[in-house]
């Protein structure tokens, strides 16, 4: 695995950077949740690690300039953005419609998928687990997934997170045959899935997948298709103030640069141990 | 500001006024038919019972109850042997656990707010009561209680009014009480001050008229008018002066 | 466990310092209204009824996310410029205005509670209005107020946890942090409430050492 240099030396600067931060050229400060690991996670130490924290201190190292990040619950992420408490948001956020009304997004530096999970012990019928459905485009056969989604979790509860594109895409798919939950924080759905009190939950594949495999999670399983597009819109990306147009450019050229030499494919080896690089530009 | 946001917000909220009145009701009426006896037993008691009524008061107010309600939602359900046990069908659902939360609050504040009344009521009166020949449970039922609760309404109007505003804590277990609205539609509009100005207004609203309904009680009960001037009191606006001692511990 | 043992003593300290701070504005602006209370300018008096009346009818959590999303917008607007309200500042704020809220009614009634005799003594002696309040009726009311005023900072400290919705690090903030990212909510969550047991028991001490040193006079 390749852990770039670049990435050490922005750490170590902006170590050296904290005491001192009187200098000319501006200091921004990126809010993630910490909460969704792989992607953003909190560490023992109460210090934020995670994809978009290596994706962010690469790009700001790029950009040279000074980077903090800080952590913020997730339904409050982008109003905080907008009063101006943060400039940027990293946070596994999917670029959509609905948000790009309100803030700019970079151009993605990942694409995820996301997928269901449910408790073993309901003993349902998992179907096929590796079957990728786009929500963008669906077909006969997207339609029939769907409908045994519907059927196969007619009843049950199904926890969220509050303000994501799992709850609105819960809402629209099975809003009226399931009792949707919404939480705070994923950390607390997975709580709460294995307590038993939700019978299953809809969020990124990568945060499930690092859950499955903990001691907590041994009790729940995937369950239906991989699924992506509609309202998650075309992938992950870093969102900012609209009238911050100069950043956003510095953000994406600097983005397009780590993209074409591999930085960014290394960084998601690393985390999610597949490449969810964006796909480089042709 | 966009008034036209508040005014989808003041469409939207009130359909959770309905579960932040069940659990306000529900935990102020659990709480205070548990905290009847827990006074009556801190108040005049062996001292050993009034201790362990005084250590459960004690430990529920020294502590926030966000972090009670977290303890009893997040951390009982983590321990095997309570999902197993029986009371999983209650502690599974996430209202039973704050109305569980909301109520054992309830009881330890109405519990010391009555002590203090208990405590209050002149021992002269009690002995007349015996002179009279009451025997001590109608002593308690017809006199000791009624005068207590008189002297406890205040304080009482205070808690009624806390627990209206603690049941917002509900929307951190998931709940869709008015602040479960009110953030869902922050979450939805990206516009928090409007949506949590007007779930504020509505809060406020509720809870002045609480604080109404408890000042018309007090008059009701008031022993210091003949009953034809608290009939006339009853018409007349409330007072704009009147005190409200503090929530008290 | 080790590094949360770390970060759950500086919560403490940031616990106990957006206490402090906004206790002691809170007192300082809650007896500054109660005083103001008491004069005869009709207007100001309601205006002080209505502050008081809105912030004890308003649930606190919503006042401290109001301020943490608003502040910052007003503030900015009034200043010209960008000002940052982080999450303490936020904190401070709100706590500061729940706490004078109370604090008002406290005071007020305290005020209200010295004996009238007291200050047509005062009067008769020929003491000029500072002198009275200096002398004959700040002493007996802050001893009349004493037992409430401490139960506020009781709710103080148990406020302070609410602040942790706004992502300030404190000791409630820590215990959530924690319970998620190592999935042990009853060890976190026990520590937390122990921490708190421990401020509240600290607290009511004090106003009991209080309260014993200076007792209200008896009427």
């Amino acid at each position: 695995m390749r852990m770039p240099l670049a990435i050490a030396i922005s750490v170590a600067s902006l170590l050296a950077a904290l005491p001192a931060r009187a200098g000319t050229e501006r200091t921004i400060s990126i809010a993630t949740e910490g909460a969704s690991p792989p992607w953003d996670g909190t560490d023992s130490d109460g210090k934020l690690y995670g994809y978009d924290v290596d994706v962010g201190l690469e790009l700001c190292y790029r950009i040279k300039i000074k980077c903090t990040f800080v952590a913020q619950d997730w339904d409050g992420i982008i109003p905080a953005l907008l009063v101006g408490k943060y400039d940027v948001i990293m946070s596994g956020m999917a670029i959509t419609e609905k948000r790009k009304q309100q803030i700019a997004f970079s151009s993605p530096y990942a694409s995820g998928y996301n997928q269901f999970v449910v408790r073993k012990e309901l003993g349902l019928d998992a179907g096929d687990t590796k079957e990728k459905v786009n929500l963008s485009r669906v077909g006969d056969s997207e339609k029939a997934t769907i409908e045994r989604l519907r059927s196969t979790l007619s009843g049950k509860a199904i926890g969220v997170l509050r303000s994501s594109n799992s709850e609105a895409v819960v809402k629209q798919l099975l809003g009226d045959v399931v009792t949707i939950r919404s939480y705070d924080s994923l950390d607390n759905l997975k709580l709460d899935l294995t307590a038993g009190r939700v019978d299953g939950g809809l969020a990124d594949y990568f945060t499930w997948r690092d859950f499955l495999e903990a001691p907590g999670g041994s009790v729940a399983v995937f369950f239906g298709p991989e699924l992506n597009g509609g309202l998650w819109g075309p992938g992950v990306g870093a969102g900012m103030r609209k009238d911050d147009s100069e950043l956003l450019t510095k953000f994406n050229a600097a983005l397009d640069a780590a993209t074409k030499d591999g930085t960014i494919k290394a960084l998601s080896l690393k985390w999610f141990k597949t490449d969810i690089s964006p796909a480089l530009p042709k | 500001m966009n008034f036209g946001l508040m005014f989808d917000a003041l469409r939207v909220l009130p359909s959770g006024i309905g579960l932040t009145l069940t659990l306000t009701v529900l935990s102020l009426t659990a709480g205070f038919l548990l905290s009847v006896p827990l006074a009556f037993a801190r108040a005049f008691g062996r001292p050993s019972v009034s201790y362990a009524v005084l250590a459960y008061t004690y430990v529920i107010r020294g502590t926030p109850m966000l972090v009670q309600l977290f303890l009893l939602y997040y951390g009982l359900s983590q321990i095997d042997a309570v999902r197993a046990s029986v009371f999983w069908v209650i502690l599974k659902d996430p209202l039973w656990c704050a109305l569980f939360t909301f109520s054992l609050n309830s009881a330890a504040h109405t519990t010391e707010i009555l002590c203090r009344g208990l405590q209050s009521v002149p021992t002269g009166i009690i002995e007349a009561a015996k002179a009279l020949g009451l025997k001590r449970l109608q002593i308690a039922r017809l006199v000791t209680f009624p005068i207590a609760f008189r002297i406890s309404l205040p304080a009482y109007g205070n808690e009624v009014v806390g627990m209206i505003k603690g049941s917002s804590l509900a929307s951190t277990v998931t709940l869709l009480e008015l602040t479960g609205m009110a953030r869902q539609m922050v979450s939805a509009t990206f516009a928090p001050y409007e949506v949590f100005i007007v779930a504020g207004a509505i809060y406020l609203a509720l809870t002045t008229l609480a604080v109404k309904a408890t000042q018309f009680l007090e008059r009701r009960l008031s022993n210091e008018n003949t009953p034809k001037q608290r009939r006339k009191a009853r018409l007349r606006p409330t007072l704009p002066d009147h005190e409200i001692t503090t929530l008290v511990p | 466990m080790g590094g949360f043992a770390a970060q759950f003593a500086a919560a403490f300290m940031v616990t106990v310092g957006l206490a402090l701070v906004s206790g002691f504005l809170g007192t300082l602006f809650g007896l500054l209204l109660a005083i103001s209370k008491g004069t005869p300018a009709g207007r100001f008096r309601s205006v002080v009824t209505a502050y008081t009346t809105v912030v004890r009818g308003v649930p606190e959590l919503l006042i401290i996310l109001l301020i943490y999303f608003g502040g910052t917008t007003f503030a900015s607007k009034i200043a010209g410029r960008y000002v940052e309200v982080n999450a303490f500042t936020a904190g401070v704020i709100a706590l500061t205005v729940v706490f004078s809220g109370y604090a008002t009614e406290v005071f007020r009634g305290a005020i209200a509670a010295v004996p009238a005799g007291q200050i047509e003594a005062a009067k008769s002696l020929g003491l000029n209005s500072w002198r009275r309040w200096l002398f004959i009726v700040g002493p007996q009311m802050l001893r009349l107020a004493l037992p409430a005023y401490g139960n506020l900072w009781i709710s103080l400290f148990k406020d302070t946890a609410l602040v942790s919705v706004v992502g300030l690090t404190d000791i409630m903030r820590v215990a959530y942090v924690g319970a998620g990212s190592l999935r042990a909510p009853l060890t976190f969550y026990l520590a937390a409430s122990s921490f708190y047991l421990s401020l509240t028991t600290i607290t009511l001490l004090s106003i009991r050492l209080a309260e014993r040193r200076y007792p209200a006079f008896s009427r």
